[in-house]
């Protein structure tokens, strides 16, 4: 197939462009999903901010 | 080639990398900043970071030049890379990764391992690794770009070493990951044009997709002529099963770099750098084509070499032969006699940015490994975070500068050495990193430990199989010549073509889960604060 000598590398070269599209189709078909960080996700963000600023101040 | 026309693109090309640089400098303004770039990176420069980081000059120009050696089926590699590298990487182990690093209050890779198992020793030792053993891997990637600027540019190799390495260690140094990031950014860009090109240029110069496959499996009876003895089939079909060449491509090359990937500190910590999982959705898109086009590209693009080469009226050889021998020279060979010179000027510059994108990362890594988790978490020194890891970088940018300078010009067989830093460090970590890293994600069960002692078992059974028996290390490396009087323990048999991967990571995932289950359990609470929000 394609001019490709054996099965082996005949399905590889197929399985790359493959991959690549799934990790194309994945993300378009996931693009937006996953924006909105969790209420708890929120509050870890607000404490790390807050831990990072004590750092800084003590610096 | 016109070294005006060069010099002006590759000055073109270094103002832009400067000014980057210099808009990352710019938007530095805490520790956070400089290590995990504020963790709010946009998806794209996210993918392209990661993508060229992964990518070196030495993927495309040493692996393409084995693709030439070995035939397509080192496509399996560029499989691996597409689909664990990118689509598992970031669709599973990267959602967790970033989570838990913000849930752990996590900067680099050694403190988010160090943190998930509450050891602070841990992390000193992943640091310590990392300090000791990426220098080597620098000092591959240095090199190759101070060779390549000197031949190029016609200056020499030591003046061009130096510069090489003073200008990326400005920006990393000045800029922290913000830097590195927006300069890898641009530096994708520029690589998937340049090998965009390259795949377009050479399919058409051979008749088109499958008539340039085509005309190279016509040629596997040269090819069983030369390599057949090893088990060489053709390049466009697999090696005979067991014989030396499977060996060699299935364990070393499609799995020692296929899968060590995962848990490479330089790339995980880019997982840390962005704000939510939609960035990281976003980013698989990119990242997965980005990669498809590198090592895809230079893979097809290698084993078509043959065909060009062995058609060529001045040579009418294979690669191997039309380049000397050397593997290293047959994509730069093929690059300067295949096509016009607007091209190689383009390719040039395609090479340079694979380089300078790795280097930058390496050198960021190395200097927060040494800075943030071995003097300032493990060791307890005194002094502010940016501070310290801006002069452990300058130390460990020094130390890999000098192992490029120093290796080839005291040691006879240093470049030898050198060449084999990429494989391991890979395998070390991969060996050493990779079952508590998915163990930490994935299970409330691996205790501290678990972890410690599958560290311990992944990294000395790597080390002492690259220093006794995998004959590409053993051997340069020379140590088991003056303990044993041979070059590999295994002399003689297929065990020294064995990556250490095989023996390794199997061995330190047993060992971590069997310590894991005697030890004690976690703390409930410890876990539960790693794994908020993570289902």
């Amino acid at each position: 197939m394609l001019g490709l000598g054996d099965f082996w590398v005949s399905l590889v070269y197929i399985l790359c462009i493959a991959s690549a599209l799934l990790c194309l189709v994945y993300g378009l078909l996931n693009w937006n999903k996953g924006g909105e960080p969790s209420p708890l996700e929120i509050k870890e963000e607000a404490r790390w901010k807050k831990e990072e600023k004590k750092i800084e101040d003590k610096l | 080639m016109n070294i005006l026309l060069l010099s002006t693109i590759v000055l073109i090309y270094l103002f832009i990398t400067g000014y980057l640089g210099y808009v990352g400098y710019r938007k530095t303004k805490s520790a956070a900043d400089f290590l995990v770039a504020g963790r709010s990176i946009h998806p794209f420069i996210m993918a392209l970071s990661y993508g060229a980081t992964f990518i070196s000059t030495s993927a495309i120009v040493g692996f393409g030049g084995a693709a030439a050696v070995f035939g397509m089926g080192i496509l399996y590699l560029t499989f691996l890379n597409i689909f664990i590298g990118i689509f598992v990487a970031f669709a599973f182990f990267g959602k967790r990764t970033r989570m838990m690093g913000l849930n752990l209050n996590a900067h680099t890779f050694p403190e988010l391992l160090g943190k998930r198992f509450d050891s602070v020793f841990l992390q000193g030792m992943a640091g310590l690794l990392i300090f000791i053993f990426m220098p080597i891997y620098t000092a591959v990637v240095l090199m190759g770009g101070a060779q390549f600027i000197a031949e190029v540019l016609q200056v020499n190799y030591h003046s061009a070493l130096f510069f090489f390495t003073v200008i990326i260690a400005i920006y990393v140094i000045m800029g922290g990951l913000k830097a590195v990031m927006y300069t890898d950014a641009f530096q994708g860009i520029l690589m998937f044009i340049g090998m965009t090109l390259l795949l377009v240029l050479t399919y058409a110069m051979l008749g088109g997709v499958t008539a340039a496959h085509q005309k190279l499996t016509d040629m596997s009876a040269t090819a069983v002529q030369v390599f057949g003895a090893k088990g060489h089939t053709g390049w466009t079909s697999f090696p005979k099963f067991a014989s030396p060449y499977w060996w060699d491509l299935v364990t070393g090359v499609v799995l020692g770099v296929g899968v060590g990937v995962l848990a490479q500190p330089q790339l995980a910590v880019r997982f840390m750098t962005v704000k939510s999982n939609r960035e990281l959705n976003r980013a698989v898109a990119v990242g997965g084509i980005f990669i498809l086009m590198m090592t895809g590209v230079a893979f097809t693009v290698g084993a078509l070499t043959n065909v060009y080469f062995a058609n060529h009226p001045e040579f009418q050889k294979i690669s191997l032969l039309a380049a000397g021998k050397n593997v290293e020279k047959i994509i730069p060979l093929y690059i300067n006699k295949a096509f016009p010179q607007w091209f190689t000027a383009v390719f040039m510059v395609t090479l340079l940015a694979a380089a300078m994108s790795t280097l930058s990362s390496q050198f960021h890594t190395m200097g927060t490994a040494a800075g943030r988790d071995v003097y300032e978490s493990w060791i307890k020194g005194k002094g502010n975070t940016l501070g310290i890891t801006k002069v452990a970088m300058l130390i460990t940018i020094l130390i890999s500068l000098f192992l490029a300078w120093g290796l080839p010009a005291f040691f006879e067989g240093g470049t030898a050495i050198i060449a084999r830093g990429t494989a391991i460090f890979f395998g070390l970590c991969s060996a050493a990193f990779l079952p508590m890293f998915v163990g930490g994600l994935y299970s409330k069960t691996i205790t501290k430990a678990g972890a410690l002692w599958g560290f311990w078992a992944g990294f000395l059974s790597s080390l002492l199989w690259i220093l006794f028996i995998h004959a590409k290390e053993s051997q340069p490396l020379l140590l088991c010549k003056a303990l044993f009087g041979k070059d590999s323990l295994a002399a003689g048999t297929n065990w020294t073509v064995v990556d250490p991967i095989v023996i390794s990571l199997p061995l330190s995932i047993l060992v971590t889960v069997v310590v894991s289950r005697f030890g004690k359990p976690p703390a409930a609470k410890h876990l539960e604060q790693c794994f908020k929000g993570i289902k």
